[in-house]
């Protein structure tokens, strides 16, 4: 008689920390072939659209960024969130709330203003994404409410101020009743890197933030701090490190990142504020975080990756038939999978004699 | 008068969606076990559910497919948090965003769908009685079940052994441990009543309340659900209490609307979770409060011999 028995490792194993996230989409992928046998389609196609068609051509890997640096720039965010153990699940309302504000700015433009306006619309979701973050912080620093619940609960009352705003206030009059805004003046767009191809500046920010908050974590005292309270509360409170400006400072950050991002997405590919903002990208950069181990590079795989499931997930609608939220699917998926895999990061497997001699 | 009447009913019927899966993640928290894949369980077992009563006709079979599978996967996320120690929340997560994507994915078929027509389910004699009747008496039988089932976990937690067994894995899990309690049993027993319970609510969500299948129909339901626990001090009774309340709420913006108020819909279906987030606050001022009624080793990892 044998037993699988874990027994816990002296040092976490640097190793299987980074073959961990590797192991978990072997075994994502894996699920996914099964599936796809299941559902009556050809892995090895299903395997195509998910992993091939994204990278095949400049055009396609153009869309695989456009997808990615949202995701990037609020898994940033999310990573000092996590680190400092502030949990907000919100991101996506933060988002949302970033896209709206950004949009507030690009109407009341004119044809007859400047390339700066887009450093208004930007600012203005930068900012409304941090007031939005800012009320879970202040729930939480003021009245303990958990920021879990509030942050995520956010997220359905910013859906609700969307759709407010385009089916009330601020519908195009002369959009046949479709609750959308007008087009935003060309001169609010945030300016593309090349003709044919949807990549805009936004990228730049979002590699810019990787360095930003890379410097931040690893080579500032507020950043240790921050990963401090995260790891050891009582340390950090022994160090004299506030937990209330730890939460504070986490929730801004990735509040200012998700709306960021939002005002990158409405002023940039989408054009217009639209009930169809809202795709998921708050939620879906809680995985980029934890698959890219809430290292600032680690994300910029784990973002790339993701984009190509929602990419994937697309391409699976239009070619294969099969639905769109197959990437949610696969992405809930990939989650759980790094979850069990990182238990060898902390434990080692090992088989047990049952019954033997002692 | 009858308007009120039938708000308080349809209070009711919202309310019990509420209070069996709020009832289900008590019992998880009692035994030191938050489950934030409460949406994801309830999305799943509304679609399981849902589909099982338009291929057989049977809301029994139903009820039984949705409790099936909340179950299901709750033993996913209690194999991964209590036999592999990964972290509670983020493993709860990620049992939301997957139940959010496979629901989506397994009910596109079935958003067109519809089910035989549901019955009335007035009891004889007592729901003729004017105003009480129709408020009270014309409820499906799961709405009093829930009503027994709240009072029958109080008894369990509170007057017999096991309860207190049971109580004690979420309070102190290495005493109980120490005492030759088998925990990670315990709490695995726990986490599946709780999914079971979620997926019961989410197919009584599909198959009575609406009844209907919409992707993420949910709603954030799931998460009310979990916030009725703090705002409950995780007693059962007030757990009961607290979803007949926001039951209410959520029926408000409803009669809100019906009576011609001079506001927003979307601010009226703002009303639910902003509720939420006040009375969170309301409850979670008071540190003390929290500290003494929170079952101790809520959300931390027991294993033993580490």
């Amino acid at each position: 008689m044998h037993k699988l028995k874990l027994e816990a490792r002296s040092q976490p194993s640097q190793m299987w920390s980074y073959a961990s996230p590797v192991l978990a989409l072997v075994c994502t992928v894996v699920i996914g072939v099964i599936l796809f046998s299941l559902l009556g389609k050809d892995p090895m196609k299903g395997l195509q659209v998910f992993f091939w068609e994204p990278i095949k051509s400049g055009y396609a890997v153009g869309e695989l960024l456009v997808k990615a640096t949202p995701l990037l720039i609020i898994a940033l965010g999310l990573a000092v969130c996590f680190r400092s153990n502030v949990w907000n699940i919100g991101a996506e309302g933060q988002y949302i709330l970033g896209a709206v504000g950004a949009s507030g700015v690009a109407l009341m433009a004119s044809p007859s203003m400047g390339g700066w306006i887009v450093v208004p619309v930007l600012l203005a979701g930068v900012l409304a994404g941090m007031f939005w973050a800012g009320l879970t912080a202040f729930l939480r620093d003021r009245f303990n409410a958990n920021e879990i619940l509030v942050s995520l609960m956010l997220v359905y009352v910013a859906v609700q101020v969307l759709n407010f705003l385009v089916f009330g206030p601020w519908k195009d009059p002369l959009g046949y009743n479709f609750p959308q805004t007008k087009t935003f003046e060309a001169i609010t767009r945030i300016p593309r890197l090349f003709a044919g191809s949807r990549v805009s500046i936004g990228i730049f920010f979002a590699l810019i933030g990787v360095g930003v908050i890379w410097i931040f974590f690893f080579r500032t005292r507020s950043g240790f701090a921050q990963q401090v309270g995260g790891l050891a509360p009582a340390a950090s409170r022994y160090a004299g490190f506030s937990s209330r400006r730890a939460l504070w400072t986490a929730l801004l950050i990735s509040g200012g990142l998700a709306g960021l991002a939002g005002a990158l997405e409405v002023a940039g590919p989408i054009g217009q504020l639209t009930p169809y903002v809202p795709a998921g990208y708050g939620f879906a950069a809680i995985i980029v975080a934890y698959v890219g181990r809430l290292h600032p590079v680690g994300m910029v795989f784990s973002a790339v990756l993701m984009s190509m499931f929602y990419i994937g997930g697309e391409l699976a609608q239009s070619r294969l038939g099969l639905p769109k939220s197959l990437t949610g699917v696969f992405q809930g998926l990939l989650l759980f999978s790094l979850l069990a895999c990182d238990m060898l990061v902390n434990y080692r497997l090992r088989w047990i004699a049952l019954g033997g001699p002692k | 008068m009858d308007s009120y009447a039938l708000l308080i009913a349809a209070t009711l019927n919202a309310g019990t969606v509420l209070a069996i899966a709020s009832l289900g993640l008590l019992i998880n928290e009692k035994a030191g076990i938050v489950n934030l894949g409460a949406e994801g369980m309830m999305l799943c077992a509304a679609i399981a559910g849902f589909a099982c009563v338009v291929h057989t006709g049977s809301d029994t079979m139903g009820f039984v497919a949705g409790a099936a599978t909340g179950a299901l996967m709750a033993a996913v996320f209690g194999g991964l948090v209590v036999w592999l120690n990964t972290n509670q929340y983020a493993t709860g997560l990620a049992l939301t965003l997957f139940g959010t994507g496979f629901s989506a994915f397994a009910g596109i078929n079935y958003v067109q769908a519809q089910i035989p027509e549901r019955p009335d389910f007035a009891i004889p004699y007592l729901s003729d009685i004017p105003l009480v009747g129709p408020a009270l008496f014309h409820q499906h039988p799961l709405v009093y079940l829930t009503v027994v089932f709240a009072l029958g976990l109080i008894w369990f937690l509170y007057r017999t052994r096991s309860g207190l067994i049971l109580r004690s894995v979420g309070e102190s899990p290495e005493s109980a441990h120490a005492l030759g309690y088998p925990v990670r049993w315990i709490r695995m027993g726990a986490i599946m009543v709780g999914g079971a319970l979620c997926g019961l609510a989410g197919a009584y969500l599909s198959i009575i309340y609406t009844p209907l299948w919409v992707e993420g129909m949910v709603a954030g339901k799931g998460w009310i659900a979990l916030a009725l626990t703090t705002f409950a001090t995780w007693r059962p009774a007030r757990v009961l209490l607290g979803a007949y309340l926001f039951g209410g709420v959520t029926m408000l913006q409803f009669h809100l609307q019906g009576v011609g108020v001079e506001v927003p819909s979307q601010v009226l279906s703002m009303l639910p979770y902003l509720a939420t987030i006040v009375v969170l606050a309301f409850i979670s001022r008071n540190p003390r409060w929290i500290r003494i009624n929170i079952p101790a080793a809520m959300g931390k990892p027991f294993y033993p011999g580490s």
